[in-house]
């Protein structure tokens, strides 16, 4: 007997029920929610430091709950899958999203992040109506298996290579996805800047999390003066953030697994260390680092980073830049610095990507009101904010007709005679619809 | 390299080119279509009367004037929708611009079909346009000579890299649907419709599926029968009964099956006369195997009305059934033909578990002059679209957006819909790199007692 059947069968009978429909629920829910972060937050933190250094879970979120002509209702049964770089974010906020939209929720946690995936399995169930919320745990496996089952939307954050398995299962059931997948986020460092600044942000945004963050900017394209006054810049900046010893540092974390580390110090050997390089196996620790003389066809340019490491390639200008990141697939966030506002726009203007930043990392993600989300191969839908609310409700066309005013009807009737022909005709060219 | 490949591969370098990004391109494309239907209106109307016994009316009102509609709003509209849209910004980004830019996606591939060959294929073309793409278009085989008129007559009036026509049946859809897009829009059935985000799965292509279903009509004892009637019957046999949202069975209390009846038949007569047959009016089935189907779910059920058909000329009378099985067969699958079934409810409630027991339907109407019983019935249901007290005019609505939901579809257009189906919306933050030390917070190393923000 599979056991997730039952789980899925108790959810969709409690949907069925009506019961996360009033507003009342929904907002019960949510408040709930908020207690279940207020109370447990030193067990989260613990949990968020144990599988991955992270000190600060920060999360902002808002929820708008709309009434409109065009009705939007909830979908049914909700499958969030989480990924481990953000294991309580990047679960917890689709959470907000689909909850206030009305739906019955499954959430799948990320095995590797194992810490917070047991506090998410064992705390957070208490906290919400058993019969409308279900966590399901699991590997590879086991996802596979939960992903055979229907459901009415599917919310999946990871990897472009699971993506296409996850859409493909939903295909299945025509259940339709959101998928917040990557890429390699280019960041495109203009001549004309003060290249401390510059760095100052880069590396604020590319060391974050260890490098462990799917909007990171994860190279830099500039010239190769540019190159010059940078590298320095870089050094100054990791010196300032993490000491001269960055592995003691309090504010850098560690890579989430054996598995991740052992590819990310093969990175390395990429192209020349012009900052950093060092590794502790026993320690998961590898020195925030960047690499020049990358070749394009070494691993470092080939892959998603996702790792505390900067590769820095050269072109000669804009032009260079823009093909160089127009031959590669669409990335989830593009960077552009640049005093002059003319080269930042050329940029937006000549790529694509899921979001755009000029002259600064992820800050755009502090935007409630930007929707979140790639495009091409780094993703499909978005959310946050409303467009969370959106993505988890089904936008219903209604129109409410009265039965009085039949005789306006009458055009629209069959036997087309010339002459009903030309009244309608007429009556077109005044502007008057004929339904 | 197969012609197709070359083809899509064609219409890759055409976007890449990006002559479609100045509105100044893509203004021009559209007037061009416009004037396209305009010019070529008898040899549109001469294809749909081949294919499925449209005439001049019927070809233009419920096919052809929608799709000006939708040319003439997306061309007064587009530049307000084309610009960015300035967003509310954060206090520590007040100072910086911050909007959603829209982007085409690239290359767009749209899938026709037969029923309205000219609405379907070209009114979600119009939004595929607008938004800057390039679009491969694949009318649907079966409604031969739409598909053979648009392959002819596109090229002569619109860019024919950026938009080539591809002809087919399915080996070629099976060919072209493992080439790359940017978003893949389909209309037709719910298994095709698998099979095309399947294939849509391997490059991550995001899909819009208008797909189908068996749309519900909700017939109230409380309400004017003569009208509810006269108006399901007008949507019901409408195109002989092959369109996506009309009334695909009724419910209502026995009570009132029989005056549905009569009233039914009344209003058949008052369009079709007698004889349906002999209407300019009345539509034939596109294809002998399709009316072998309809025919098919006819057998065994008590038939009230209509009940014969003519293979030869594809025609089938409008039938009415009473007192059907909800096991049998015509209640299985979409219609799509001119066989209107009544199924019998007690009640509200039982006509809203009937529905909750199916899957969601692409429409769902209700005739009642109970506001409760309306706002009941929309309520504990979910479908598409919804219609009370009348039928398909939702669809007509440009401000309402068009689509399923579960499996009668994902995804809408129509309008300002159709604009942001077909675009990416690019969230945008432009800031500074003055007032750095505005930024000192946010950098490590974190102080050691952590304040609250």
């Amino acid at each position: 007997m599979d056991p997730v059947e039952d789980t899925l069968r108790r959810l969709r009978e409690a949907f069925n029920s009506g019961r996360t429909r009033p507003a009342e629920f929904r907002a019960a829910q949510l408040k709930s929610l908020g207690h279940f972060l207020q109370d447990n937050k030193q067990l989260l933190q613990d949990a968020l430091a144990q599988d991955g250094g992270l000190r600060v879970g920060e999360g902002r979120w808002a929820t708008q709950l709309d009434a409109a002509f065009i009705r939007k209702e909830p979908l049914g049964l909700v499958l969030i899958i989480a990924p481990w770089n953000y294991p309580l974010n990047l679960m917890l906020v689709p959470l907000v999203g689909a909850l206030s939209a009305g739906n019955c929720v499954v959430l799948k946690p990320s095995e590797i992040s194992k810490s917070t995936e047991k506090v998410l399995a064992e705390v957070l169930p208490r906290y919400l109506d058993p019969s409308c919320f279900a966590v399901v745990l699991g590997g590879p496996q086991e996802t596979g298996q939960l992903l055979e089952h229907k459901f009415d939307y599917i919310f999946f954050t990871g990897s472009p290579r699971v993506g296409k398995i996850v859409m493909a299962a939903a295909a299945k059931h025509l259940t339709p996805v959101t998928l917040e997948l990557g890429g390699k986020n280019p960041c495109y460092v203009d001549d004309d800047c003060d290249p401390q600044i510059v760095a100052n942000r880069v590396a604020f945004f590319r060391y974050f999390n260890t490098g462990q963050t799917c909007v990171a900017p994860d190279y830099v394209l500039c010239s190769p003066e540019m190159q010059e006054r940078l590298l320095p810049a870089l050094q100054s900046a990791i010196t300032r953030f993490f000491g001269d010893d960055p592995q003691s540092s309090p504010n850098l974390g560690r890579i989430i697994s054996q598995k991740q580390f052992q590819r990310l110090q093969g990175l390395l050997g990429c192209g020349r260390v012009a900052v950093g390089g060092q590794s502790d196996e026993s320690d998961r620790y590898i020195a925030p680092t960047v690499l020049v003389d990358v070749r394009e066809t070494e691993p470092v340019m080939q892959e998603e980073i996702f790792g505390p490491i900067l590769p820095i390639v050269n072109v000669r200008g804009l032009d260079e830049a823009v093909d160089f990141i127009n031959r590669r697939e669409k990335p989830l966030a593009l960077y552009a610095f640049s005093n002059s506002n003319q080269v930042v726009t050329q940029v937006l203007a000549r790529t694509s990507s899921g979001a755009f930043c000029g002259n600064d990392g992820f800050m755009h993600m502090t935007l409630t009101s930007l929707p979140f989300g790639g495009v091409g191969a780094s993703g499909m839908g978005r959310y946050h904010g409303k467009f969370s609310f959106d993505t988890f409700s089904h936008h219903r066309a209604c129109l409410l007709r009265c039965a009085g005013m039949e005789k306006v009807n009458d055009l629209r009737y069959p036997p087309y005679t010339d002459m009903k022909v030309q009244l309608l005709s007429w009556s077109l060219s005044q502007s008057c619809s004929l339904l | 390299m197969s012609k197709i490949s070359e083809v899509v591969k064609r219409a890759r370098a055409a976007f890449k080119s990006g002559r479609t990004r100045p509105l100044q391109y893509r203004l021009p494309q559209l007037e061009a279509l416009r004037r396209m239907i305009q010019e070529r209106e008898a040899d549109f109307v001469g294809a749909l009367a081949a294919d499925l016994h449209k005439n001049e009316w019927t070809a233009y009102y419920e096919e052809m004037v929608y799709v000006l509609e939708e040319i003439d709003y997306m061309i007064q509209k587009l530049p307000e929708w084309a610009a960015d849209e300035p967003v509310e910004k954060t206090p520590r980004t007040q100072h910086d611009e911050s909007y959603i830019h829209s982007e085409p996606l690239g290359v767009v591939l749209i899938m026709g079909t037969w029923n309205y060959p000219f609405n379907l294929t070209i009114q979600p073309m119009v939004g595929a346009i607008a938004a800057g793409n390039a679009v491969v278009l694949k009318p649907s085989e079966l409604s031969e000579n739409m598909a053979s008129l648009l392959a002819t007559v596109i090229p002569q009036y619109m860019d024919k890299d950026m938009y080539p026509v591809i002809n087919g049946g399915v080996p070629e859809t099976t060919e072209l649907l493992k080439e790359r897009f940017d978003h893949i829009f389909y209309t037709g059935s719910t298994g095709v419709g698998k099979i095309v985000m399947t294939a849509a799965a391997k490059h991550l292509t995001p899909v819009t599926l208008e797909l189908g279903g068996k749309s519900p009509c909700y017939v109230d004892k409380d309400c004017d029968l003569d009208v509810a009637c006269r108006r399901i019957a007008w949507g019901k046999f409408m195109n002989s009964g092959q369109t996506c949202v009309a009334p695909d069975y009724i419910l209502c209390d026995p009570s009132i099956q029989n005056q549905i009846v009569e009233k039914l038949k009344k209003s058949l007569k008052e369009f079709y006369g007698d004889d349906a047959k002999k209407s300019r009016d009345y539509g034939r089935i596109i294809s002998p195997r399709h009316f072998q189907r309809v025919m098919g779910l006819i057998e065994g059920q008590k038939v009230v009305h209509g009940g014969t058909g003519d293979a030869a000329s594809r025609y089938i009378a409008p039938t009415i059934l009473v007192d059907v099985d909800p096991q049998t067969q015509v209640m299985q699958e979409e219609i799509f033909g001119p066989v209107l079934p009544i199924v019998c409810v007690r009640s509200l409630d039982e006509a809203i578990q009937f529905i909750g027991q199916r899957e969601k339907p692409l429409a769902l109407y209700v005739f009642s002059n109970n506001d409760k019983v309306i706002k009941k019935m929309i309520a504990e249901t979910s479908s598409g679209g919804v219609t009370a007290n009348d039928v398909i005019v939702h669809i007509t609505v440009h401000s309402l957006p068009f689509g399923g939901v579960g499996h009668s579809g994902m995804g809408s257009y129509h309008g300002k819909k159709s604009f942001e189906t077909f675009s990416h919306r690019r969230s945008c933050l432009v800031r500074s790199l003055q007032n750095e030390d505005l930024n000192k917070a946010r950098y490590p190393p974190s102080p050691a007692k952590m304040t609250r923000h």
